[in-house]
């Protein structure tokens, strides 16, 4: 349980001024300046030191992350780009950060921009979160105004713009790769790996994506040093997460807890409990709509952080839990994340392309028992054949979900069908046009 | 160099290579889709996947580049496995319209399928189908078959330089087309249709045409225009169905123009296959030996210089070996082959060559086109300037019209008078010119055809002696003419010109007029006036119904390109062969023994019986013809004439791109195009097509 003095954003329920005076009353923007002047390296070394892991969804060290940016500015200029395009589904955590928090980003920005030579950071919002990018403008001009940013950002005489960019809602768009071209006026692709944007990213420049969580944590991991930070959590899994808990749960709310928190402890403490307690529970998905779902066996004492998930076979994601209480249709609630996938790929690539289709078609109809048994195993293997073989995530997003749910609920897909089968009572067939 | 492993076997191969060309420089096949050698990678198909060790997830070969130490392999199980799996995704979508497929036999899908598809479908939904595309008069779309490779997108935007085609939606909603609803307006679009592996974009002139096995395949070179794109002809029966690029990195890479390619439909329109006497002011078949006795029975009444004989565009060399040879004989000096009267005589070769050659336009770092436009007048050639634009690290400025000419380009003026600034050093450009070490310029046959044209000539050689743009240590000669007909560069080495008194195009055309010149022999010269060449007695010896026949008074039946063994020499000097596909129609000959048997008639016969001899005379007249390896670098001299320049503004030679000699003339597919690209639209009826 995390101690109320450790809390990083301490707004997230917008109860204070989200403008710059509040901000500043409860510690943004605290002398920034001397924070710069630790220089560079010393800043990559701390965040490296604080065990930060990205909170975007992959977990990849941010310190790290940050020094594989070339160490001088060449001809080329650096650029650190946001990534705020929340769409994860169940996700909400950076819309917080970015309606009541704002400073905190926006302060962020500077110093991990600073930390890697960049001028200019581009925050790319999410399309349909029109009151945050015009609560995240608001913030960058009060910046800009009292001169935390700008051409002498803080006093320190480091150049720093601030440029809030809007996306169009596409899903794929968030994926850092697809983001940099969508944010060059090109169609929201994913590119190919290598080169990576931290060698030809943005404008084939040098570029860094983060998160804006991983972002927004920055000035308080500097403030208050980076063992503060690494001693919450357990090792490898350092720090302080916003988990969003929705679902079948009586309070859905957004929350800040340690990682690692157990994930019963985590439901109970700050959601209310699931509705009709914790043994109506039937499954939980831990980390967005993106990660295997567990089934309550394994929520009883499963630890929410990215290790502890990966060893049940699932992931912390975008730490956004979804409850699923005895009442859900587990196979129609993962045909619906199977239509998003399919809804969202961007058709670059084939096994992305074809196979979200495909497994979306075949789950339609598994959901209504309009199938044969053995297509379980055929949707099983349509989804080991996208797994690993597309350009970006996406393939493995749309594969997992699927996945999961073969692992741990095979019975319940079997049943849709032989049921169908002895002639059950079935919804009427919406076979897959 | 970097050491690797492949499959097993350790290998050294070049730094900076992906991981499929190195598979490929050791032999080993990787199957691909989307990856092409002249396109940029997008690794979107996934057919390419090989396992790296220490790699997490398998990698797309073609985007991966190679490091030392790395170790690939290509030949396990699971490699197999991950292409039949992305073969399986393909496919689900993909149509079994095969047999009505006009790809089938040469389909990428196909050939990879017979490796990797299964022989069942496990995919029980419905077939996605997709809306065709309009994209003109040349391709065809069957879009229902797009694997999405989007080589032909990437071909649009990079090689060609018109964005038109993109990708709309996402996901399995992803189509391929030009956003609206438009006609792919480039001179190259024809080559999308060999890039796609699939049969989504095809010939829409060829659909139902042949089958690839029935054709007969017959490697030539193009005369469209002076580019000598090298071609594949493909004929069945005495029809040629289509023309496709062959592989040639000095001169067209892999592609070709569309009116190198759809132009062969007029190879089987307007033929004249039988030979014409005009008898009562009306044209009527007749024999050859009729036709050689009007000829004969009118020439020995005249004297030498009573007689004249013009070359046009598509003339072959032979011919106009044996026509120059008969005329001499003849004892006239009456002869030219720049029926544009063109200021460009054969004293000095560099004079009239493309020097840099099309392969050294990758070397420039400042180019000045002046009077031309050569998207217009060499389609290839400008996809190759526009190659070198986009790597970087060009200048390019204009001197002339301002054209869409797919790279954007400084324009210094409209005429010569820019020109003399040039030639003055004023301007930024004169600056780029002096700083660049592979300073280039590209003057167009379009300039040099006016009064002044002489003048104009030797402006360019003070721009490029003053731009030191000739480098003899580096190899490097910057002074390039572009040509816009396939025999202009044949007939200068040849001489094909007056000599002595002799009367140019112009004389003669005047000295028909006034009744001096008697007799005009045209070898295939139909761009010329011919309601100025008077009462003369004209000889048309051609292949088409074109306006030199219109106006002769005895026809000869010529053949084509594509149906007689003939040298071109290109625009860069460069002696390439023609072979022949089919056999010319009716009573039509190859052209030089039309005019081998022709000198019989007349008396003087011409000392050569077989192909051999006639090359044979060509090198006795130009040792160049012996050598088919390529331009030989031709040595500067003083060229040009002194005198004023007008500062009438400068135009390219060809207007309508699709339509500029016999052969295109004839072609309706070159109609179509003319009408979907160059006419204006709007004034259009109902009744109109």
């Amino acid at each position: 349980m995390l101690d109320d003095k450790d809390r990083i954003f301490t707004n997230i329920y917008g109860l204070d001024d989200p403008g710059l005076s509040g901000a500043q009353r409860r510690g943004d923007w605290d002398a920034t300046k001397k924070l710069l002047d630790l220089g560079r390296d010393k800043i990559i070394e701390t965040v490296k030191a604080s065990g930060l892991r990205g909170r975007g969804g992959a977990g990849f060290s941010t310190g790290m992350k940050w020094s594989f940016m070339p160490k001088e500015v060449g001809e080329r200029p650096h650029y650190l780009v946001i990534n705020a395009d929340e769409g994860e589904p169940g996700t909400c955590k950076d819309r917080e950060i970015m309606r009541h928090d704002p400073h905190k980003l926006i302060e962020g920005a500077l110093i991990a921009s600073f930390a890697m030579g960049a001028h200019a950071a581009y925050c790319y919002i999410r399309g349909e979160f029109f009151r945050e990018a015009e609560a995240l403008e608001r913030a960058a001009q009060e910046a800009y105004d009292s001169g935390l940013i700008g051409d002498n950002a803080c006093g320190a005489g480091y150049k720093f713009d601030f440029y809030v960019h809007r996306g169009m809602g596409a899903y794929i768009c968030g994926e850092e790769s697809a983001l940099i071209e969508s944010l060059e006026g090109k169609k929201g692709q994913p590119r190919m790996k290598p080169p990576f944007p931290a060698n030809v990213g943005l404008y084939g420049c040098p570029t860094t994506v983060n998160n804006v969580e991983s972002i927004a944590v920055v000035p308080d991991i500097m403030r208050r040093g980076a063992d503060w930070f690494a001693g919450i959590g357990r090792p490898n899994n350092q720090g302080t997460k916003l988990f969003n808990i929705s679902g079948h749960v009586n309070q859905p709310c957004t929350v800040e807890e340690e990682m690692g928190i157990p994930l019963k402890e985590l439901i109970e403490k700050h959601a209310g409990g699931v509705r009709g307690g914790w043994d109506n529970l039937l499954a939980i998905i831990p980390g967005g709509a993106s990660v295997p779902l567990l089934p309550k066996s394994l929520c009883d004492d499963v630890l929410m952080d990215f290790d502890a998930l990966r060893e049940v076979q699932s992931g912390l994601g975008t730490a956004a839990v979804m409850v699923m209480d005895t009442s859900t249709d587990l196979v129609r609630a993962i045909t619906r994340l199977s239509a998003f996938y399919k809804h969202e790929s961007c058709g670059q690539c084939t096994p992305c392309r074809e196979g979200t289709g495909w497994m979306w078609r075949m789950m339609e109809r598994i959901a209504v028992g309009d199938a044969e048994i053995s297509e379980i195993d055929t949707l099983e293997e349509v989804t080991r054949q996208v797994e690993g073989h597309t350009i970006c995530a996406l393939g493995d997003a749309a594969a997992w979900p699927i996945q999961g749910l073969i692992r741990h609920f095979r019975a319940d897909m079997e049943k849709k069908i032989t049921d169908a089968k002895a002639g059950s009572p079935q919804v009427d067939n919406p076979r897959a046009a | 160099m970097v050491k690797m492993t492949i499959d097993g076997n350790e290998v050294e191969v070049d730094a900076g290579m992906t991981v499929l060309q190195a598979c490929e420089q050791v032999g080993i096949e990787i199957p691909r889709f989307c990856y092409h050698e002249r396109l940029s990678v997008a690794g979107n198909c996934r057919m390419c996947l090989v396992s790296m060790e220490r790699a997490p997830k398998p990698v797309a070969s073609c985007g991966m580049p190679v490091g030392e130490g790395m170790v690939i392999t290509t030949n396990s199980p699971e490699v197999q496995q991950m292409r039949k799996n992305v073969m399986e995704f393909l496919l689900i979508n993909h149509p079994l319209d095969c047999p009505i497929c006009d790809q089938g036999g040469e389909c990428d899908l196909q050939d990879q399928a017979v490796g990797y598809g299964l022989d069942r479908s496990r995919y029980k939904e419905n077939k996605r189908a997709v809306k065709d595309k309009y994209m003109g008069p040349l391709i065809g779309t069957i879009m229902t078959r797009c694997i999405h490779c989007t080589r032909c997108i990437r071909f649009a935007s990079e090689i060609a330089g018109v964005p038109d085609l993109g990708a709309t939606g996402r996901g399995e909603h992803m189509e391929v087309g030009t956003y609206v609803e438009k006609a792919l307006n480039s001179e190259l679009s024809g080559n999308l249709i060999d890039l796609c592996p699939v049969g989504a974009l095809t010939s829409a002139p060829y659909a139902f045409n042949a089958r690839p096995w029935e054709l007969k395949k017959t490697e030539s070179i193009d005369v469209t225009d002076a580019v000598g794109s090298n071609i594949r002809i493909d004929a069945r029966g005495p029809e040629v169905k289509r023309i496709l690029p062959r592989l040639n990195e000095d001169v067209n890479e892999e592609w070709i123009s569309d009116k190198a390619r759809f132009s062969c439909d007029g190879l089987k329109r307007q033929r004249l296959d039988t030979p014409y006497v005009r008898h009562n002011g009306k044209l009527q078949p007749a024999t050859w030996p009729e036709a050689f006795d009007a000829i004969s029975g009118r020439l020995k009444t005249l004297k030498g210089g009573q007689i004249a004989a013009i070359a046009g565009d598509l003339a072959d060399c032979e011919a106009m070996t044996a026509l120059k040879d008969l005329m001499g004989a003849l004892g006239s000096n009456n002869i030219d082959c720049r029926q544009d009267e063109v200021k460009l005589d054969p004293s000095v070769r560099a004079s009239y060559l493309f020097n840099s050659t099309i392969s050294g336009i990758d070397h420039a770092d400042a180019i000045v086109i002046i009077g031309a436009n050569p998207r217009r007048e060499a389609a290839v050639l400008n996809a190759r300037i526009r190659k070198r634009f986009v790597r970087g690290g060009v200048s390019i400025a204009v001197i002339g019209e301002q054209a869409d000419l797919t790279y954007s380009y400084a324009h210094l003026g409209e005429g010569a008078s820019a020109l003399q600034e040039l030639a003055a050093g004023k301007g930024a450009f004169a600056s780029a010119l002096k700083n660049a070490s592979h300073p280039m310029l590209i003057l167009g046959g379009g300039s040099l055809t006016g009064e002044d044209g002489g003048a104009i000539l030797a402006l360019a050689r003070e721009v490029t002696e003053k731009f030191k743009m000739i480098n003899s240590s580096q190899n490097w000669n910057g002074f390039n003419v572009l040509h816009t007909a396939a025999s202009r560069v044949g007939g200068l080495d040849l001489g094909f010109v007056p000599a002595d008194d002799g009367r140019d195009t112009a004389a003669i055309l005047a000295g028909a007029g006034a009744g001096d010149v008697k007799a005009v022999y045209l070898l295939g010269a139909d761009e010329i006036d011919t309601s100025a060449l008077g009462d003369a007695f004209v000889i048309y010896q051609g292949h088409h119904g074109d306006a030199g026949a219109h106006r002769a008074d005895v026809i000869l039946p010529g053949s084509a390109y594509t149906e007689k063994n003939a040298t071109y020499v290109n625009t860069e000097g460069r002696v390439q062969r023609t072979r022949r596909a089919i056999f010319p129609p009716g009573e039509a000959r190859e052209d030089w023994t039309i005019i081998r048997a022709l000198s019989e008639a007349l008396g003087h016969t011409l000392p050569y019986n077989t192909l051999n001899e006639v090359r044979g005379r060509m090198v006795d007249i130009n040792d160049l013809f012996m050598n088919s390896d390529g331009p030989v670098p031709a040595s500067w001299g003083e060229f040009g004439e002194k005198g004023d320049v007008s500062d009438v503004p400068f135009r390219s030679p060809i207007d309508n791109f699709y339509m500029t000699d016999p052969i295109s003339r004839a072609s309706v597919t070159m109609a179509r195009c003319a009408d979907e690209f160059l006419a204006p639209s709007e004034g259009k009826t109902g009744t109109d097509g």
